[in-house]
């Protein structure tokens, strides 16, 4: 599995809440395969007008934001759909790391799958990073899995609280299935017992 | 005297493998159902070597990509569909799963097809790689969600690793009005709580409303937990529970089905157990719903208006509201008996179960779908499409001018070339009215399948209770 240890980039704000992951990859995109990668798919129908040109608006689309890798998101990011395309979407596109107030529980859970981190901070923070990420364009955001830190564009480290055992193995990009099956012996003889 | 504990806790605990020092704890999974979506988890498996660890928990349909216009491969939309559906049952013919594919009676979508067959019992921990999975929590089970990565991980080792979630009971009390239904009720919930209102949280659904509750109705409102963030949805197993499951073919029989029963009686939360968050709804103030934006919250009766979004405070939230307007089609204070559909679509894991389409055939008896209207039924098993021929159903909805149709997923997530195109709008007794959810730029109203009948007769959208008086 991808590794995350630190990560020094751009943000780009992402002012809308409840983000679902059909609008983070539509259901077209599903039937691709994971070699054939998935980051022209990201936010497709946000980022490309019908004709395939760009939406000048869309956040990723401008000059200062083209080369983030750290999104500044709202409430309920990546909710809906199970689909680890809208992981795939992200990380493929260039995206390392979310911030944001709360995600949807099965993205949140995917992210870690695939070496990208999800921040979760309280909402009166996670608002003035995304101002930050804003008004400061192209500044980039620091942050620091191990030490647990984000520093937005005002030099302030904020502390974030992860789940120590996803830190653990995202910091050292522990394979699960792998780690899993040395609990052989264990899933073995709880068999034993049904 | 021991502490009470809820339903979820006494799932939870026996599932238990190992708790990390960190307080993952690692969960054997006594149910996985797999879809049409596998190949990448398949794909993750050969890269490393391994096979399925139990076949004999892992149960398959191809539901997504299938056309639900016939039951021949042929027909599948184009190459890589064709793929996604081969492959399935390429990789369960290797690795022993047991797949109902097209031609098989028992094929359907997997949230339907899992109780249907008696595979999806109480006390389970139920996984598939799908959001909706957390419909098989109505049989009492604890069962939800992941995503490609987790499902590998299940294949590999028949376990998943989880932190234990927050849990909240929603009590609803009193009694339902006629043409109200589960799809109502759950509608109504995520109106009051939100889309995020439940997220982190494990639901139980409990109070005289759900006793009274069919398991198929039941099955809808667990099957939308996921609409309102929830981990998972589930209710106590009790006497309709059995009498559903009894005769299910995966069902335990003779002397096991009473140990069973004597077992599952045990599961119900003890009184006095806590909860992390409670919320109350009150049944009888309930009336048949319909969204009127882009998140399942966005609901309102069908008798009401468009609301008002222009008096919305915050600045940000209005702009959004009003961009699902536009998306829409609305203007705040259109009356939805208003408005207009061009496409009618009963179906999906919500709603496509034998209850609907009688809750549906009822309202359609006798008349016509209105012109310019699309109208699709589309059974959620083939067994669901058996039963309601065997009860003439089908003819209830050709002869009103709806086109009966093959099960799958169809228009719910318009992957098999089963869309609603762009622009047009659609009553759909589905679970999602995302932005181009059914198509791009295609405009969906959630509505149960009372209302669902009702609209596809009157052309716009139509109380159940009151078409024809
Ligand atoms: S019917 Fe819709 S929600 Fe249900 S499994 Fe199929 S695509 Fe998903």
């Amino acid at each position: 599995m991808a590794k995350f240890e630190t990560l020094v980039a751009t943000a780009a704000p992402l002012e809308q809440r409840d983000i679902n992951t059909d609008a983070v990859i539509p259901g077209r995109f599903l039937r691709r395969k994971r070699e054939e990668g998935f980051g022209d798919c990201l936010f497709r129908d946000l980022r490309f007008h019908e004709d395939g040109s760009e939406n000048d608006a869309f956040v990723l689309n401008q000059p200062a934001f083209r080369e983030a890798k750290v999104i500044v998101a709202n409430e309920n990011f990546g909710c809906g759909s199970s689909r680890e395309s809208a992981v795939f979407a992200l990380y493929d596109y260039g995206i390392r790391c979310v911030i944001a107030p709360s995600f949807g529980d099965i993205f949140h859970n995917n992210c870690f799958k695939n070496g990208l981190l999800p921040i979760v901070l309280p909402e009166a923070e996670v608002a003035a990073l995304r101002a930050q990420a804003g008004t400061m364009q192209g500044t980039p955001f620091a942050i620091d899995l191990a030490a647990q830190t984000v520093t937005g564009v005002d030099g302030v480290a904020r502390h974030f609280e992860i789940d120590p055992f996803r830190k653990r193995l995202l910091l050292e990009g522990v394979d699960e299935i792998d780690f899993t099956m040395s609990f052989e012996d264990k899933i073995a003889a709880f068999e034993a017992t049904r | 005297m021991a502490r009470p504990l809820t339903l979820f806790e006494k799932i939870w605990a026996p599932h238990e493998v190992h708790r990390d020092a960190d307080g993952q704890s690692l969960l054997y999974v006594d149910r996985h159902f797999i879809h049409d979506g596998s190949r990448t988890p398949y794909k993750l498996l050969a890269d490393r070597g391994l096979g399925v660890r139990r076949p004999d928990l892992t149960f398959a349909s191809p539901d997504h990509y299938v056309p639900t216009t016939s039951r021949d491969f042929a027909d599948v939309d184009g190459e890589d569909r064709k793929d996604m559906v081969a492959s399935l049952t390429r990789n369960t013919q290797a690795s022993g799963v047991t797949e109902y594919g097209l031609t098989d009676a028992r094929h359907g979508i997997v949230h339907v097809m899992g109780p249907e067959q008696g595979l999806s019992l109480p006390g389970m921990l139920i996984l598939c790689g799908d959001s909706h999975t957390s419909t098989h929590g109505a049989l009492g089970a604890l069962a939800f969600g992941v995503g490609a990565s987790e499902v590998a991980h299940v294949l590999a080792t028949q376990t998943l690793w989880q932190r234990k979630p927050k849990t909240m009971r929603v009590m609803i009390e009193g009694e339902l009005a006629d043409g109200v239904s589960g799809k109502d009720v759950v509608l109504a919930l995520i109106a009051q709580i939100g889309v995020n209102g439940a997220t982190g949280h494990v639901i139980e659904y409990a109070g005289s409303t759900m006793e009274a509750l069919s398991v198929e109705g039941r099955l809808t409102i667990c099957n939308m937990s996921i609409e309102a963030g929830a981990r998972a949805g589930m209710i106590a197993p009790d006497e309709a529970t059995f009498v559903y499951l009894k005769t299910k073919p995966h069902s335990p029989k003779g002397e096991e089905w009473e140990a069973a029963v004597a077992r599952w009686r045990e599961l119900a939360t003890d009184p006095g157990a806590i909860f992390d968050r409670e919320i109350f709804l009150d049944a009888a103030t309930i009336e048949p719903m319909v969204t009127w934006g882009n998140r399942p919250s966005e609901a309102v009766p069908v008798t009401a208006m468009v609301p008002d979004v222009t008096s919305v405070e915050d600045p940000a939230q209005r702009r959004v509201l009003q961009a699902a307007l536009d998306y829409m089609g609305l203007k705040s204070g259109m009356r939805l008996a208003d408005v207009a559909v061009d496409y009618v679509f009963i179906g999906s894991c919500t709603n496509g179960r034998i209850e609907d389409f009688r809750a549906a055939a009822g309202v359609l008896r006798g008349r016509r779908v209105a012109s310019g209207v699309t109208a699709i039924a589309v059974p959620g098993s083939g067994l669901v499409r058996l039963q309601a021929e065997a009860e003439g159903l089908d003819r209830i909805f050709t002869e009103a001018g709806f086109e009966w149709r093959y099960s799958g997923c169809s228009m719910c997530l318009a992957v098999n070339g089963d869309n609603v195109p762009p622009g047009k709008r659609s009553a759909s007794t589905s679970n999602r009215n995302f932005v181009g959810r059914q198509g791009p730029e295609a405009r969906t109203h959630l509505v149960s399948p009372a209302t669902a009948a009702a609209t596809a007769i009157a052309g716009r959208f139509a109380d159940p209770r009151t078409l024809g008086d």
